[in-house]
C-alpha cells in the first residue's frame, strides 16, 4: 500500500487584490507533509510564509484570494469544501497557533470557557461540564494549575498565554499543528521552554508540525525538512541537515551566512545586499536575481523552475540548470 | 570621577515609577508603590567602544539607556559625560549637550514623523540647533545620506517614510542620529524589527561610524548573538540590575552568574547538528514592584544557597574585565 501524506500541496498561488494592484503573496508552492512531520518555512516579511499558513486553514484575510492550486488534507481537496465542512477541519484537523497570545485570546472570556467553546463547536454532544474536565487535563499538560481555568487572559504572563495557545491547538488532538511566529514577541528562555512544550506535545499526539518563523536557527534546530521562502516563491526546500551542510540557492546560501551564531567566535557576518522586492512589482525573471552575487542572462527573463539538484533537495535557480543537473 | 578614556559613566543610578493606585487604594494605602525599573546600576563607557546593555524585556536596559541620554529624569544616582555631571542639567544647556549624544531607537516606522520628507525630518536636527539652513542643509543632507547607502540622495530625500522599506527607515534614522557629528549614541534595539537579511548592513554601517567618526556607542538588545557580533563589553541585566559585567571574550568563554549561563543556553544556534543542553530556570521573571529579598534571581537560581536570599550580592571584579554580582563561589 502506497502511504498517503497527511498533506499535499501542489502549485498553490494566493493573491491579495490591493487598491494599488494585484500581490502574488505565494506563488507556484507545492510541497507534500507526512504524518508525525515537523516542516520548517522560513522567510523574510512579505516571504509568504504565513500567507501560506493561512491557506492551509482557508484563512487568507480578506483581500486575500486562492487563485490557483489544491491542498489535500487526507486526500481531501479543501479548497471547495463548504464552509461548514471547513470549521470541522479548522481547530479540529489542523490547530493554529497565531504569533500574538494576547490578541488571539477573548480578553472578557475566562480560560476554561475558550476550552468550552472550541471543544463544543466540534462535538456538540459533549457537556460543558466534562469540555472543562478535558481542559484541565490539556492544562495539567502545558505546565499550568488546573484551578487557573477560571482567570482571565490578562492575568496570565505572555509565555503563559502562548501556552494556552498551544492547548486550544492541541485540545481535539489534531494531526496537524501550524505554529506561526509562536514565540516571536518572547524572551529567549520563555521561547525555549514553548519551544520544548511543542515538540513534547508533539511527539505525545504523534501530530505533524508546520513551524513558521523569521529565524533560521529555530528552525535549524528544531524541524526535520526546511522550506525557505523568498518574495512568494520556494527557493529550496530539503532537509535541515543538507540545508545546513550544503545550500544550494544563492539567497539561503547568503542568509546562512548572515545569521550570528553564539557558539563562534571571530564570526565574520555579510550582509545580502539591496533588499527584499516590493511585491507591486517583483522583478521580472527570478524574484533574487537584483540581489544575486551570480547573476546569469537568464535569470532576469525566466522564472527558474523549482528542479530536484539532488533526489531530495529543491532548488529554484539557474545555477543548477533548467533540468536539475548543475552547469559548471 | 572619570577617568581620561572614559566618556560616559553612571553611578548608582536608579529610576523608579509610581504605581498609578485606585481610589480606594489612595486613602488608605500606607505608602506608594513603585516599578524599580533601575535599580542601582553603575558603569563607565570607555571612549570609542561598543557597550552593550543585554537582557530580557523588563530588565531596565532600555530605561537605563534613555536615562543616560537625558530623556528621563533619575530618581537618584549620576551621570557624567565627558567630564561634566549632566544628571541636573537642564534648558539651553541640555539642548547644547544632545548635540554631542543621540539616540536611535527600535522601531524606525515609528521614529520618523509620516508627514516630513526623509531630508526634511535627516535635517531638522540641523535647524533645531541652528547649524545650517537652506542650501547648505541639503547639502549636509545628501551627504549623511550617501554615508548610510540612501543612494542616489537626491532621490531619498524628497521621499516619505511610507515610501521606504523597514531596512531604509532605519538607514534614515541612523542618518539623522549622525548629523551633528555625535560623540555618543545609544542604540536601543536598532536591529530587531528588521529582517535578517538586512540586519548585518545596518550593524555593519555602525561598526563603519565608529571608526570614521570615533564613535562611541551603548548598545540595547535583548538578542545575544547580536551583542556578540558587535559589543567590545557587555553588561547583563536582570530586573533593574547589572549581574554581571565582563569583555565580550570573558564573557562569553566564562559566564559566571546562574542567569548569564541560562541566557546564553537558551539561544538558538543555527546548526541543526549542534544539539544545546539549555539551563532550566524555575518560573518567570517576578514583577519589578515587589523585587525578591537578598539576590533578586534566588527564587529561580539553580544553585542557590542559604545568604542568597538574605544578601544582595555586590558587583565585585573576579578578573580583569569581569565583574559578576553573585555569592556563589
Amino acid at each position: 500500500m502506497i502511504k498517503l501524506p497527511l498533506l499535499e500541496i501542489d502549485s498553490l498561488a494566493v493573491d491579495y487584490q490591493t487598491g494599488r494592484g494585484r500581490v502574488r503573496a505565494v506563488d507556484d508552492v507545492s510541497f507534500r507533509l507526512e504524518k508525525g512531520e515537523t516542516l520548517g518555512l522560513a522567510g523574510e516579511s512579505g516571504s509568504g510564509k504565513s500567507t501560506l499558513g493561512l491557506s492551509i486553514m482557508r484563512l487568507v484575510p480578506y483581500p486575500g484570494v486562492i487563485v490557483n492550486g489544491h491542498i489535500k488534507i487526507d486526500e481531501t481537496d479543501i479548497i471547495k469544501l463548504p464552509e461548514h465542512e471547513m470549521r470541522s477541519i479548522r481547530g479540529g484537523k489542523v490547530g493554529y497557533i497565531f504569533q500574538d497570545p494576547m490578541t488571539s485570546l477573548n480578553p472578557v472570556k475566562k480560560i476554561g470557557a475558550h476550552f468550552v467553546e472550541l471543544i463544543r463547536t466540534h462535538e456538540p454532544t459533549t457537556s460543558e461540564k466534562e469540555a472543562l474536565e478535558r481542559a484541565k487535563t490539556v492544562l495539567k499538560n502545558l505546565g499550568i494549575l488546573p484551578e487557573r481555568i477560571n482567570d482571565y487572559p490578562h492575568q496570565f504572563s505572555g509565555g503563559m498565554r502562548q501556552r494556552i495557545m498551544i492547548g486550544l491547538a492541541i485540545a481535539l488532538n489534531p494531526s496537524l499543528v501550524i505554529a506561526d511566529e509562536p514565540t516571536t514577541a518572547l524572551d529567549v528562555i520563555v521561547q525555549e521552554k514553548i519551544l520544548e512544550l511543542l515538540e513534547s506535545l508533539r511527539k505525545i499526539y504523534g501530530m505533524a508540525l508546520i513551524l513558521i518563523s523569521h529565524d533560521l536557527s529555530i528552525i535549524l534546530e528544531r524541524c526535520d525538512r526546511i522550506i525557505v521562502m523568498y518574495a512568494g516563491h520556494m527557493a529550496e526546500y530539503t532537509t535541515g541537515a543538507e540545508l545546513h551542510r550544503a545550500p544550494k540557492h544563492p539567497y539561503t546560501e547568503r542568509l546562512l551566512r548572515s545569521i550570528p551564531n553564539i557558539e563562534l567566535s571571530d564570526q565574520k557576518l555579510s550582509a545580502i545586499p539591496g533588499s527584499p522586492p516590493n511585491m507591486l512589482n517583483p522583478p521580472e525573471g527570478c524574484r533574487f536575481w537584483p540581489r544575486c552575487p551570480y547573476v546569469m542572462e537568464i535569470c532576469r527573463l525566466k522564472v527558474p523552475p523549482l528542479i530536484a539538484a539532488e533526489p531530495s533537495h529543491l532548488v529554484r535557480c539557474f545555477l543548477y540548470g533548467e533540468k536539475g543537473a548543475k552547469i559548471e | 570621577m572619570l577617568r581620561l578614556s572614559e566618556i560616559v559613566k553612571v553611578e548608582n543610578l536608579r529610576k523608579y515609577f509610581p504605581v498609578q493606585k485606585s481610589f480606594l487604594e489612595q486613602i488608605f494605602a500606607r505608602r506608594m508603590r513603585y516599578v524599580k525599573a533601575v535599580d542601582d546600576v553603575t558603569f563607565p563607557i570607555k571612549k570609542g567602544e561598543i557597550f552593550t546593555l543585554a537582557g530580557e524585556s523588563g530588565c531596565g536596559k532600555t530605561t537605563t539607556g534613555r536615562l543616560v541620554v537625558r530623556l528621563l529624569n533619575p530618581t537618584s544616582g549620576k551621570i557624567y559625560f565627558n567630564d561634566l555631571d549632566i544628571t541636573e542639567l537642564q534648558g539651553e544647556k541640555l539642548r547644547l549637550l544632545r548635540r554631542k549624544m543621540q539616540i536611535i531607537f527600535q522601531d524606525p516606522y515609528a521614529s520618523l514623523n509620516p508627514r516630513m520628507r526623509i531630508g526634511d525630518a535627516v535635517g531638522h536636527p540641523l535647524e533645531m540647533h541652528g547649524l545650517a539652513k537652506g542650501e547648505d542643509k541639503e547639502k549636509v543632507v545628501l551627504d549623511v545620506l550617501e554615508k548610510v547607502g540612501l543612494t542616489p540622495p537626491q532621490q531619498f530625500i524628497n521621499l516619505h517614510p511610507h515610501q521606504l522599506s523597514g531596512g531604509q527607515r532605519q538607514r534614515a534614522a541612523l542618518a539623522r542620529s549622525i548629523i551633528l557629528q555625535p560623540e555618543f549614541i545609544v542604540a536601543d534595539e536598532p536591529v530587531s524589527m528588521i529582517d535578517v537579511s538586512l540586519r548585518t548592513t545596518i550593524i555593519d554601517l555602525m561598526l563603519g561610524f565608529r571608526k570614521e567618526l570615533g564613535l562611541t556607542y551603548l548598545f540595547i538588545t535583548h538578542d545575544l548573538a547580536v551583542a556578540k557580533y558587535i559589543s567590545d563589553r557587555i553588561a547583563v541585566m536582570y530586573l533593574g540590575k547589572i549581574i554581571e559585567i565582563g569583555s565580550k571574550e570573558r564573557l562569553f568563554l566564562k559566564p559566571m552568574h546562574p542567569y548569564t549561563q541560562a541566557l546564553m543556553s537558551a539561544i538558538p544556534v543555527p546548526d541543526p547538528k549542534r544539539k544545546r543542553k539549555p539551563i532550566e530556570l524555575k518560573g518567570e521573571v517576578p514583577s519589578a514592584i515587589n523585587i525578591p529579598s537578598g539576590c533578586r534571581f534566588h527564587p529561580r537560581c539553580p544553585d542557590k544557597k542559604e545568604t542568597c536570599a538574605l544578601k544582595e550580592p555586590e558587583l565585585v571584579e573576579i578578573e580583569k574585565d569581569h565583574l559578576v554580582a553573585c555569592h556563589l563561589d
